[in-house]
């Protein structure tokens, strides 16, 4: 079996808070993590297991105590998020967070468009084929956005807006994608169909994701493996077909137990 | 007549102002009080230069290269330094304010019968205050023009979302330090530019004439869109507050016509800005009465 890229390594990942004090608390304790190309990892985890702090530090917005990090076999712990954005694409929770809402949705995807690359000083090309093939690549979507173009995000909907984020992280294609809860917001349906969405493109694109999620039931159903975090640790692992195996009981029994 | 003409003109020249502040103030969502400092450092920088002998035109230019940098050390303490952003303002205003005495060498330097923009061989035989109205038109197309085109380049858009939603632009890999930097020196070489017009139609510039321009900057802005509240593009948008810094002129010389004196004018400034402010407010108390009445 040939030996698969990875595509993030977490090599004994620590964050110390308040670092000498007496509030001194290992948020992130030594993790040591693996994830290979097209892997699907959905991250569960009871409230202050780590779950955020590992996505902040995988994204570069929160420093490492100690540890390394490496995005596509290349050491990362030293970049900062800004140098991150050409390997690394995230989704927020928060529809409000994803994108710029006095901009128009056209804009914001011409914007997404460059992710991690050089703007320079040239027009940003809103030609009429651009759109064109903007009100295709929106049309996918299946909400209404692509009738929306010119309309400012901030009068879309949570679930348009949302739909326009993951879009918008699949623009220039990233070797990691971070999906910080990016259904919870939505209404059932909407979350499910999004849901549906960014699993049928991440399996068609290959591409690498982790996905925090509260819905026990999503955690199972999507992806093709599944971490447990507790105290700023891997508390379980499970893979392929011991993912496969797992029931939401399961699933509970480890909650109850961490 | 002639006052309403001049009106015109003031509007025009002082409106570089308000789309400076635009800039900062309403796309960076940055309240930066540097413009006291800078609107004098441009005048300041011009009427020395051009007393020196510079070509107008020159003066002007390098008035306005001066004035970014300026912005450049507010975006600096903002960014690098974590100053807050009203403090970045205010520390560079009060430096500046020591600069432009030594610039100047005093107080306030005149420019007697020397040459200025509005003086040039192809405004001559025109009548008075007309001169300032065309130089003012002319400025007003090239920097709405240049700063339209500007917002629509892929740096322009990456500014914009920086002001817009930060966070976000980071993510999506920009440097939004950069951009606030970039932002804020823009601003100010057209705040400078403003101080560089409006000292060389005055004839002087003076040390403390930077007191309450960011009101005046405010109200051209602020007036504008309380004047055309629908939305519109960004040119669209640049274009009222030129509109409202004319509108603003315009109450100025009523205020003075009903008696009021020059000596009142900063009173009135703040008060004009502080209605239109609430205007949109008090439309909407107004509004929600009536409609409760008609209940």
């Amino acid at each position: 079996m040939a030996i698969e890229k990875a595509s993030l390594r977490l090599q004994e990942a620590t964050v110390i808070v308040n670092q000498g004090t007496a509030e001194e608390r290992i948020i992130l304790d030594h993790v040591s993590l693996t994830v290979h190309q097209g892997e699907f990892v959905t991250v569960l985890g009871s409230n202050g297991a780590g779950k955020s702090t590992l996505f902040n530090v995988i994204a570069g917005t929160l420093p490492l105590t100690s540890g390394h990090i490496y995005l596509g076999g290349q050491e990362v712990t030293h970049l900062n998020e800004i140098e991150r954005t050409k390997i690394l694409a995230r989704i927020f929770q928060d529809p409000k967070l994803g994108t710029a809402p006095r901009m128009t949705v056209a804009e914001n995807l011409l914007l997404a468009q460059r992710r991690g690359k050089k703007r320079r000083l040239r027009d940003r090309g809103l030609t009429e084929a651009k759109r064109q093939t903007l009100r295709e690549l929106t049309k996918t979507m299946g909400n209404g956005l692509s009738d929306r173009l010119d309309v400012a995000t901030g009068a879309l909907s949570g679930g348009q807006r949302q739909a326009l984020s993951f879009l918008m992280a699949t623009q220039v294609r990233p070797e990691v994608m971070l999906l910080d809860e990016h259904t919870a917001a939505l209404d059932p349906k909407t979350s499910a169909q999004l849901m549906a969405l960014t699993d049928e493109h991440i399996r068609r694109e290959h591409l690498t994701a982790l996905m925090i999620t509260h819905n026990l039931a999503d955690a199972l159903e999507y992806g093709n493996r599944l971490l447990v975090l507790a105290n700023g640790q891997i508390a379980q692992d499970f893979k392929d077909s011991d993912k496969a195996n797992l029931s939401v009981a399961d699933l509970l029994a480890y909650f109850e137990r961490y | 007549m002639a006052l309403f003409v001049s009106a015109i003109g003031q509007g025009l020249i002082w409106a570089t102002l308000g789309i400076g502040l635009y800039l900062s103030f309403r796309i960076l969502d940055f309240p930066d009080m540097t413009v006291e400092g800078t609107f004098p450092l441009g005048a300041a920088t011009a009427v020395t230069l051009i007393s020196n002998g510079w070509q107008p035109l020159v003066a002007t230019g390098i008035a306005m290269l001066v004035g970014s940098i300026a912005g450049l050390v507010t975006g600096l303490l903002y960014t690098k330094g974590q100053v807050p952003i009203l403090l970045a303002g205010i520390l560079t205003m009060t430096a500046v304010y020591s600069i432009n005495l030594r610039i100047m060498g005093q107080a306030n330097r005149s420019l007697l019968q020397e040459q200025t923009v509005f003086s040039a061989p192809l405004l001559a035989g025109l009548p008075k205050n007309f001169p300032v109205v065309i130089v003012g038109i002319g400025v007003m197309v090239l920097v709405i023009g240049l700063t339209t085109w500007f917002l629509k380049t892929e740096l322009g858009q990456a500014f914009i979302a920086t002001g817009d939603n930060a966070n976000m632009a980071r993510s999506m890999g920009i440097n939004t330090d950069r951009m606030t930097i970039l932002g804020l020196m823009l601003s100010n070489a057209l705040i400078a530019l403003g101080g560089a017009l409006v000292a060389q139609n005055n004839g002087f510039a003076d040390v403390n004439m930077g007191i309450g321009t960011i009101v005046v900057a405010l109200a051209s802005i602020i007036i504008g869109e309380v004047a055309f509240s629908e939305q519109m593009t960004l040119t669209n948008r640049l274009i009222t507050v030129a509109i409202g810094s004319i509108m603003y002129r315009f109450v100025l010389v009523l205020v003075l016509l009903v008696g009021f004196n020059a000596d009142d004018l900063k009173l009135v400034s703040a008060i004009i800005l502080g209605l239109a402010l609430m205007l949109p407010k008090l439309g909407h108390h107004l509004h929600f009465k009536a409609q409760r009445q008609e209940d």
